[in-house]
Order: C-alpha cells, then sequence, then structure tokens
C-alpha cells in the first residue's frame, strides 16, 4: 500500500455550521469550522464546556438531534476505500435515517462516550448490544461466530474472564469495565475513524490512566484515525499527534502537538498553557482566564475570544471574524495579530 | 428469578390476614347490622317489630356473637371450606353470588385493559417521537378529554345515542331474547355486541393515562445516552425505538397492572350500574348499603386479594423486563 500525503485523507470537514434552533434563540454551536483528520493519525480537540467539540464529533456522525440541531453550511466528507482513491461521501448531504449513512456508521467511524454508565441500555447484556453491531454491520456471520469475535473484542479490551462477562448486565460491571466494554463495542466492525468524546471524564484517575493506554494501543493495533475529544490538556497531548483549540463554536489555532504546546500563538491558546500547572513549572501561581463565556445566543460579532482576550485590539478585533491563516507549515491560528507569512 | 417469585409469595401471607381483617373491621364500622336495617325497612312499610322479636334475630343470624368471634368463624370458613358466609341481602351463599360476577368483572377489567393498552401505547410512542407536532395535540386533546369526562356520563351519551341512532339497546349483558336462552353462537356474538361499550368506556379513562404516561416515560428515555449509542451503531430508527426505549419506558405501566381491579371497583361501578351490568361493583355497593356483611366483606376481600396478586404478577412481569430488578437491585 503505497500512502502519498495527498491521497491519504480519511474525513475532511469544511466550515461545518451545526445551529440549535432553540425557543430561546439560536445557538451557534459549530460556527466554520474546518479540520482534516488522515488515516491512522490523531486528532485531539481541545475547549472549554459548550466550546462546540462535542457537537463538532456529533454532526460527523449525524448523531446530533436534528431538530433543534441544523446543519446550516459546510462539508463533512469522508473518503471511502483504504487506499483514499475511494468514493468521497458528503455525510451532511445524507438523510440522517437512511439506509447510506446507516451502512456507514460504525462502520466506518466509530465513537465512544463520555457516560459509560448510560451508554448501555439496561436491559439487554453487552455481548447482546456488541453482537447487535457486529451483525448489522457484518452480515454473513453466524450467531456463533459473532459470538465468538464479541469474545475475542472484550479479551482485547482487558476484560477479565470475557467468555463469562460477555452475558453480564451494565448494572453488573464497574464503570472502568462498562468503557471497556464500550470501547470493544466501537472496535466491533474495524472502523477507520475512532471518535473518544471525553471518555475518562466520568472515571476516576487510575482508570483513566488505563483506558487512556488502551486507546492508544488499539489505535496503532487496528490502524485507526483517532478524533480525541477532552478538556483535559494532559489527556489531549497524550493521545494527539495534532491539536485543535476550539472556543465559542469555532476554532482558534490548530498545529501538530508539539508545536502548539512549545509556540502557542493564540491568546486563548496561551490563556490556557498558563492555566494548567506543569511539573516543571516552579512557585509561579496559575493564572486563570479572566472572565466568563459570553452568553451562547449572544455571540460577539467579531472574535469570539475578543471580550476576554488580553490583546484584544477595538475596532479590529470586534469588527469581523479574523480568519484562519497558516502563519507555519501546519500551524493554523484564528487571530488578527499575525500574518500569512 | 424462581427464588424471587418464591419469596414474593411467602410476603403475601402476613399481607393478606391484614386485609382480611381490615376488610371485617371497614365492614362493621357503621352503626347497626343487618337487623337493624330489616327493621328500619318493615317500620318504613308500617310493620313494628318487638325487641323480643329483633333479638331473636339478631340470634338467629348470629350477630349477637362478639366481633373476634365473629371473624375468626368467617376466617375460619373461608380457610378450611372455602366458604364465604352467608348473605342475608339475597338469602343465597356468597360464593354462589360471587361465582356468578367475579368471571365477568375479571374479564370485562383485563380486556378494558388490553384495549386501552393497545390503543395508548402506540399513540404515546407517536406522540412522544414526534412531540409538538399536529397529532402529538390532537392525542393529547383526546387523552385529556378521557381522562377528565367521567365514565357514567359517557355512558349515559353513547348508551342514549347507540339506541336513539340504531334502535339497539346496549344496555346489560344480552338482549331479552338471549337471557335465558341455551349458549349459541347467535347468543355469543349478541354478548360481544353488547361488551363493546362498557370496554370502551371503562378503557377510556385508562387509555387517556396510560398516553401521557407513555409518552412522558418515552421523551425521558429518548435523550438518553445508550439511544444515541444505539443511533450511532447504525441501527433504523424503528428497530431502534422498538429494542431500547420503548422496552424502558413501558416499565412504569407494567407496574400499574395491580391497580385495574380496584380502580374497577370505584370508579366503575357508576358505569356498571348505568349500563346494568352485573359486576362486583354495582353487588358490593347493595351490600354495603343493606349492611349485608358477609358478602360485603368477602368481595372487599376477594378483590384486595386480586390486586394483591396482580402486584404480585406486575412485579414479575417487570423482573422478567428488566434484568436490575432480576438480579435485586443497582450494584454500585
Amino acid at each position: 500500500m503505497t500512502t502519498t500525503p495527498t491521497n491519504d485523507k480519511l474525513i475532511e470537514v469544511r466550515d461545518l455550521r451545526t445551529y440549535f434552533y432553540l425557543y430561546e434563540g439560536v445557538v451557534k454551536a459549530v460556527d466554520g469550522v474546518s479540520f482534516e483528520i488522515r488515516q491512522g493519525r490523531s486528532l485531539g480537540v481541545i475547549g472549554e464546556s459548550g466550546c462546540g467539540k462535542s457537537v463538532t464529533a456529533q454532526s460527523i456522525m449525524r448523531i446530533a438531534p436534528e431538530p433543534p440541531a441544523k446543519h446550516v453550511g459546510g462539508e463533512i466528507l469522508l473518503h471511502l476505500g483504504r487506499d483514499g482513491n475511494g468514493e468521497v461521501v458528503d455525510m451532511l448531504k445524507l438523510d440522517p435515517h437512511g439506509d447510506r449513512i446507516r451502512a456507514l456508521r460504525w462502520k466506518e467511524i466509530a465513537m465512544i462516550f463520555q457516560e459509560p454508565m448510560t451508554s448501555f441500555s439496561p436491559l439487554f447484556t453487552i455481548g447482546n448490544q456488541i453482537g447487535e453491531a457486529i451483525q448489522l454491520h457484518l452480515p454473513g456471520l453466524s450467531k456463533k461466530q459473532v459470538r465468538e469475535r464479541t469474545i475475542d473484542l472484550l479479551g482485547r479490551v482487558g476484560i477479565p474472564q470475557p467468555k463469562r462477562l460477555i452475558d453480564a448486565y451494565p448494572h453488573q460491571l464497574s464503570g472502568g469495565m462498562r468503557q471497556r466494554a464500550m470501547i470493544a463495542m466501537a472496535l466491533s466492525c474495524n472502523p477507520r475513524l475512532l471518535i473518544a468524546d471525553e471518555p475518562t471524564t466520568a472515571l476516576d484517575v487510575t482508570i483513566e490512566a488505563q483506558i487512556l493506554e488502551l486507546i492508544a494501543t488499539l489505535q496503532q493495533e487496528f490502524n485507526m484515525a483517532l478524533m480525541y475529544i477532552s478538556h483535559d490538556l494532559a489527556v489531549v497531548s497524550e493521545m494527539s499527534d495534532e491539536i485543535m483549540v476550539m472556543y465559542l463554536g469555532s476554532v482558534m489555532e490548530q498545529a501538530e502537538t508539539g508545536e502548539i504546546f512549545n509556540n502557542p500563538l493564540h491568546p486563548y491558546t496561551q490563556a490556557l498553557w498558563r492555566s494548567i500547572p506543569r511539573i516543571e513549572g516552579g512557585q509561579d501561581r496559575l493564572v486563570p482566564i479572566s472572565g466568563t463565556l459570553p452568553s451562547p445566543y449572544n455571540l460577539p460579532k467579531g472574535c469570539p475570544f475578543y471580550t476576554r482576550c488580553e490583546h484584544r485590539m477595538p475596532g479590529i478585533c470586534d469588527a469581523a471574524r479574523p480568519p484562519m491563516i497558516e502563519v507555519s507549515p501546519n500551524h493554523k491560528v484564528s487571530c488578527f495579530l499575525y500574518k500569512q507569512e | 428469578m424462581l427464588a424471587y417469585i418464591a419469596r414474593r409469595i411467602v410476603t403475601l401471607i402476613p399481607i393478606l390476614f391484614l386485609i382480611s381483617i381490615v376488610s371485617f373491621i371497614v365492614i362493621e364500622l357503621p352503626p347497626g347490622d343487618w337487623v337493624t336495617f330489616q327493621i328500619e325497612s318493615l317500620r318504613m312499610s308500617g310493620i313494628e317489630l318487638g325487641q323480643d322479636e329483633a333479638d331473636r334475630l339478631t340470634r338467629q343470624y348470629g350477630l349477637d356473637k362478639p366481633l373476634h368471634e365473629r371473624y375468626l368463624r368467617w376466617i375460619e370458613n373461608m380457610l378450611f371450606y372455602g366458604n364465604l358466609g352467608w348473605s342475608f341481602q339475597w338469602n343465597r351463599p356468597v360464593n354462589d353470588l360471587l361465582a356468578e360476577r367475579i368471571p365477568l368483572t375479571m374479564a370485562i377489567s383485563i380486556a378494558s385493559l388490553l384495549l386501552s393498552w393497545a390503543i395508548a401505547i402506540p399513540i404515546g410512542i407517536y406522540s412522544a417521537t414526534h412531540q409538538y407536532s399536529v397529532w402529538d395535540y390532537i392525542f393529547t386533546f383526546i387523552g385529556f378529554i378521557g381522562l377528565a369526562t367521567p365514565g357514567f356520563l359517557v355512558a349515559l351519551v353513547l348508551a342514549w345515542l347507540i339506541f336513539t341512532t340504531t334502535g339497539f339497546s346496549p344496555l346489560g349483558l344480552f338482549s331479552t331474547q338471549y337471557v335465558d336462552a341455551p349458549w349459541s353462537w347467535e347468543k355469543l356474538v349478541d354478548m360481544l355486541k353488547h361488551l363493546v361499550l362498557p370496554l370502551f368506556i371503562i378503557g377510556l379513562s385508562s387509555t387517556g393515562t396510560t398516553i401521557r404516561v407513555m409518552r412522558a416515560n418515552l421523551l425521558d428515555e429518548l435523550k438518553k445516552q445508550y439511544v444515541i449509542t444505539a443511533r450511532a451503531k447504525g441501527l433504523s430508527e424503528t428497530k431502534l425505538l422498538l429494542k431500547y426505549p420503548v422496552r424502558m419506558a413501558i416499565n412504569p405501566i407494567v407496574s400499574t397492572v395491580g391497580w385495574i381491579l380496584p380502580g374497577l371497583v370505584s370508579g366503575e361501578v357508576l358505569v356498571s350500574i348505568v349500563l346494568s351490568i352485573q359486576t362486583t361493583g354495582p353487588l358490593l355497593l347493595r351490600a354495603v348499603l343493606a349492611q349485608d356483611m358477609y358478602l360485603a366483606g368477602s368481595i372487599v376481600m376477594i378483590l384486595s386479594t386480586l390486586t394483591v396478586i396482580g402486584t404480585l404478577l406486575s412485579d414479575i412481569l417487570l423482573a422478567a423486563l428488566d434484568p436490575r430488578i432480576r438480579y435485586g437491585g443497582v450494584k454500585k
């Protein structure tokens, strides 16, 4: 298999706009987000609560509740086929309840959710719920083969006694075990992209470390791309080749992990970095980001970070949206402080 | 599962014992007894009974014995001989009276329950999945009418409407020519025709309730993460809906199975009286008015027992539906 940088694209999101039409007004949850993920690579998405990172992920799978959500613009191009020369599907053009998108879900893109406690229905065994996905996307397997595959998956995600626990109900497993079962379910059909939406937020720290290691190992093993969403900087940096920083539905900055940590350009990224403790960082006080998020119903007209930015330039930053510019190769930032090279 | 059922059956025994005491005491609570009721009725028609005559009657019916002694005899007869006592008012054994009415009562209540579920659950599902749509509002409106209109009023209006427009009298269980006729196909058809109206009316309010409950439960469940997981897996909407959220939303409805019998006795008495259907409701009403204590006590006792058994059945059904109940609660 030959892969050149031009044809190993897996997913391209271009100017995605997902708005929620609520009684109280319109929430622009995702407002012009663009990024791409190449095969086998990992993208970390970071941002505060409500910055649109989960909605971006849900939009990719078209599982954001429509209505109230509406994809008012953009494209989500999924490149089918492992060699990158296959068909290209725009997920936003598909009927969200149609056969086509249902065949793509889980088979091409699978997802792990934040709440392992509620991700499984309490009424069916985990074996039943994992087997259901396998039967749906790999028809032709016998019941016995589905069961064997499920047991194998449960073993690979580190569930002890998978032959016995395949018949366990979700409430009989601990939170960590349930998240492992969820990962097994996500991998059940060999997806090419795994979206992990804060999969460790509900777990305690020791379990979190195990789950992160598991996801990283399995990403290699299954040769998947990974989109890792979190508000935890340390976790994202560990999991990702590239990092995208989001704020109020927009991308602020995007670069390779090492680059963005060593050379953060956007004032928001810089502020985020200052707000986390560093082991080698000495005794400096942590600096929180001043101010609070503006109302989601009434976003600033210009840069969304304008109200809280240390370097804001009245008359420039609040007048128009700063365009996304590439300051150095693969390092993009949306800020008027920088000029295209 | 079997251990669960066995445990539940054992706990029934003290409950039934308490119910029997309460039933008996409730029947004894109003002042006077069958004899004083009789004397009063005779006085109304101009006949005065002497004190010695009244005492003789009291002794004859065994009403002079103390309360606990009468209770023990009632229970003894019930437990060892299956004999519920004697109805003073009908001058017949209570067993015979109930044997005529309990099967019909049960049949009507179970049939009306199934009918109301068959109507309400699909409507509830539709309303929840099409929240705030035109049909949701229409079903909500109809549901509230069903909830808010007294059954006997609907019974009166519909019985009148049917009679004036078709000439068919929907009252009673059989048309007059079939009442004493031997069982035949025509008689069965006639009975079914008479049952449509009571089933509809008795089921009406519970249909309204079930629509509301099903809609609210399902709306809650539809937002749950496991529904989104199932959708992300690529399941079709119909399959997903029926396998996951509907199965969860139906549980609270299943748990109310046990309540249909007391409901039938309290609310539907009036419907039964208006439509002159011989269920236990009107029988209980007359027995209480006439202080026919063994009949009234036995009806209360039997209906309470059926309620307790109904609750047990619904709990077993729930345990079968929900593994968390089957395995004794959520483990953390």
